[in-house]
């Protein structure tokens, strides 16, 4: 992330000023384009689906043929930022709503307002545009999201005897600690965070209890706060890894995928993760071990809300072909065709029409569990604040980790958050 | 009277060869700390995917299975992209050498303030990081047409690895004795002759060393190639890999073990052909005949 800074902000002036002499691709002179778009589907059911998308679209618009390209997780924002200054950026740029804000302010990336189909947009809920919406404009289609969700080792729960919640009545974040302790014991634990990237994972469960983390004021400028409703969630993993020791202290700098072999093992009873690791988990599982997904424990109220940043696709402002891109995304984005790229991608659909298909409605690898949470879905609390990546990287992540372990208290992690933080935002908002 | 004298070498001896055979345990223990995730990598490979999720890990897989390879192989287009990770390589190490040898040997033999002050730069150019070049180097090779073309990447390869190979090869140059050049020089030799028939067989270990660099360099290389080629039918072997991973670290293990195993086996293959070469040349003038 640093690299990323220092990269935006050391050639941003000077390689548009150079990159003006880009030439711009021109429509043939039968009037046929080329299109290009940037996938990042990594998973072989997801990639099969996206180049399926592509040959049907490409197959009924001989006019407008799309070339899919293959594009990468793992250092997407520094490529597209030198393909933006370049000028090679693709048309449809496939990515998610938190690596947006730098090419959204920077002027990268197309205002889609009034170039998607109003089906597409009114199909797809306020609070998830919200997640793409920078300033006065709206520069991704947010189309897929993930909640957070607790993967439970069923037969432990049953012998423990707990309520087991549902979407409907999911437990309150003490009953969470309370099950948590009672299935601790003879060496094995109630729970296991994998906290190798503790920020958002804390922020995005803290909007259940009220917590958001960033304010902005009247001023519009952004200062962080951790008040009691921000420190309720990170106390609850305090207390269960130094207090009662319900959690394992030993995920703490695990990614999820590590926490896996415990959770078959019987070591780890419950795992928060996101909901696209049942893949792995329906991969990795030995046979005969029963797992369920339940919801992640609610807020004073039963508020369940929790922040995501979904997957989007967005317009490249350099693009000569944004009509042709735009409906090119309301393709890939019709009500069918998000239901199989949900699918492909084991995640949830934005769209309305989408989530009420049956197939994400089914019972089996939690589908349901998931889609019943669609609707708590919220913009990430750090989504659009500038200055959030060098934050989280410099400030929030090691005070969050150091908290966790139990080498600071609260006092010490709010300070580090709140008056470190604050300067750091500061810079990005004179 | 006489048992202590003769106890003192014998314990002498027993000493020495505790010593060797404590050396011999650490060299051990450093090959195996070495080869670690070499051997990791090669037990993952094999592994089936609930025995790479298991909480107890073993060495030797229970049911080895080359699924992995065979998934890695059907889902990604290994084989094009180690060609292309090959033909990028293996360029910027031919080309990277032929454009050192002749300027490392300016560098050692004419001692002027320019070679110092060409040697100096050399060393502060190493110090410029990557996020510093890309974007000018982006757009400098859209200018020469050389953006999602092979050519334009090796270009980029041989820049990066050329100060270091020159920097390498100004050392082995300044090792070689003069008085062989001289000597070529009496026989009438030219500054060119010399060069290829006294200097460059002298330092083929100095050679192969920069060229395994170069080579090693180029192949493991990420970010250029990410950036730089843009068609599917270009990328190279490290941006391949990365398709093997998801959002936020997830990863589909074994067949990234698999494939990263299969992208390992040319630079082990390289650098045993050449291996001999280069710690030939590492010993040389180590001792003085």
């Amino acid at each position: 992330m640093r690299r990323r800074t220092l990269l935006a902000a050391t050639w941003a002036a000077p390689a548009t000023a150079l990159a003006g002499c880009a030439t711009r691709r021109r429509r043939a002179a039968d009037g046929s384009v080329t299109l290009r778009f940037q996938s990042l589907a990594w998973q072989q059911e997801s990639i099969e689906v996206n180049k399926r998308l592509v040959r049907e679209w490409n197959a009924a618009h001989p006019k407008v043929t799309v070339e899919y390209v293959q594009g990468s997780w793992d250092g997407v924002h520094d490529q597209l930022l030198t393909a933006f200054e370049g000028g090679e950026a693709p048309d449809v740029i496939h990515d998610a709503s938190d690596d947006l804000a730098d090419f959204a302010y920077g002027g990268s990336l197309a205002d889609l307002t009034g170039l998607l189909p109003r089906a597409l947009t009114q199909d797809i809920p306020e609070h998830s545009w919200r997640t793409t919406t920078f300033g006065d404009g709206v520069f991704g289609v947010p189309f897929l999201q993930e909640p957070r969700v607790i993967m439970a080792d069923l037969d432990r729960l049953e012998r423990a005897r707990v309520r087991i919640p549902t979407a409907g009545e999911p437990w309150s974040w003490p009953e969470f600690e309370e099950v948590a302790r009672r299935l601790t014991g003879e060496g094995r634990y109630g729970v296991a965070w994998p906290l190798k990237e503790p920020v958002s994972a804390t922020l995005n469960l803290s909007l259940s209890t009220g917590g958001q983390t960033f304010h902005r004021g009247a001023d519009g400028k952004v200062t962080v706060r951790f008040d009691a409703a921000e420190q309720r969630v990170p106390r609850v993993v305090h207390d269960q890894v130094n207090t009662d020791r319900s959690a394992a202290r030993t995920t703490l700098g695990m990614g999820g995928s590590d926490t896996l072999p415990g959770f078959f093992d019987g070591r780890y009873a419950m795992v928060p993760l996101g909901f696209s690791y049942r893949q792995q988990i329906v991969q990795q599982a030995p046979r005969g071990f029963r797992w369920t997904v339940l919801p992640a424990p609610a807020g004073p109220g039963g508020d369940q809300r929790q922040g995501v940043s979904p997957q989007t696709l967005s317009i490249a402002e350099d693009s000569p072909y944004r009509e042709e891109a735009a409906a090119f995304i309301a393709f890939l984005l019709r009500p069918r065709n998000m239901v199989r790229l949900a699918l492909g991608d084991w995640m949830l659909p934005t769209g309305r029409q989408a989530l009420a298909h049956p197939a994400l409605h089914t019972e089996r690898r939690g589908w349901a569990t998931g889609t019943a949470l669609a609707r708590h879905l919220r913009s990430a609390p750090a989504q659009s604040v500038r200055g959030y990546p060098e934050w989280k990287d410099k400030i929030a992540t090691p005070a969050f980790q150091e908290y966790y372990s139990g080498a600071i208290g609260e006092d010490s992690l709010r300070h580090k958050l709140v008056a470190d933080g604050n300067l750091v935002l500061r810079r990005y908002q004179r | 009277m006489t048992h202590p004298i003769r106890s003192r070498p014998r314990s002498r001896a027993v000493r020495r060869r505790a010593g060797r055979a404590g050396q011999y345990l650490a060299l051990l223990g450093y090959l195996v700390f070495l080869a670690f995730p070499l051997l990791w990598l090669v037990s993952t490979a094999f592994k089936p995917p609930r025995e790479l999720a298991s909480s107890h890990p073993q060495w030797i897989p229970d049911q080895p299975t080359w699924d992995n390879f065979r998934q890695a192989l059907d889902e990604q287009p290994l084989l094009r992209a180690a060609g292309n990770s090959l033909l990028a390589a293996g360029s910027a190490a031919l080309i990277a050498v032929l454009l050192a040898v002749p300027m490392a040997y300016a560098l050692a033999r004419r001692r002027s303030w320019l070679s110092r002050a060409a040697t100096g730069w050399v060393v502060v150019s190493q110090a410029f990081p990557l996020v510093l070049l890309i974007i000018p180097l982006f757009l400098l090779l859209k200018h020469l047409r050389l953006i999602d073309a092979m050519p334009g990447l090796v270009m980029v390869y041989v820049v990066w690895s050329l100060p270091f190979a020159l920097w390498l090869l100004t050392g082995y140059v300044r090792a070689l004795p003069p008085e062989l050049e001289e000597a070529a020089a009496v026989d009438g030799a030219g500054r060119l002759r010399t060069l290829v028939s006294v200097t460059v067989p002298l330092l083929a270990p100095g050679i192969a060393a920069t060229a395994l660099f170069a080579f090693i360099t180029a192949w493991n290389e990420f970010f250029f190639a990410l950036v730089l080629l843009k068609s599917p039918e270009k990328q190279t072997m490290p941006v391949v890999l990365t398709h093997f991973l998801g959002a936020e670290g997830v990863a589909d293990l074994g067949p990234l073990a698999a494939a990263s195993l299969l992208a390992t086996l040319p630079s082990l293959l390289l650098f045993a052909l050449l291996q001999r070469r280069i710690s030939g040349g590492m010993l040389a003038g180590a001792v003085k005949h």
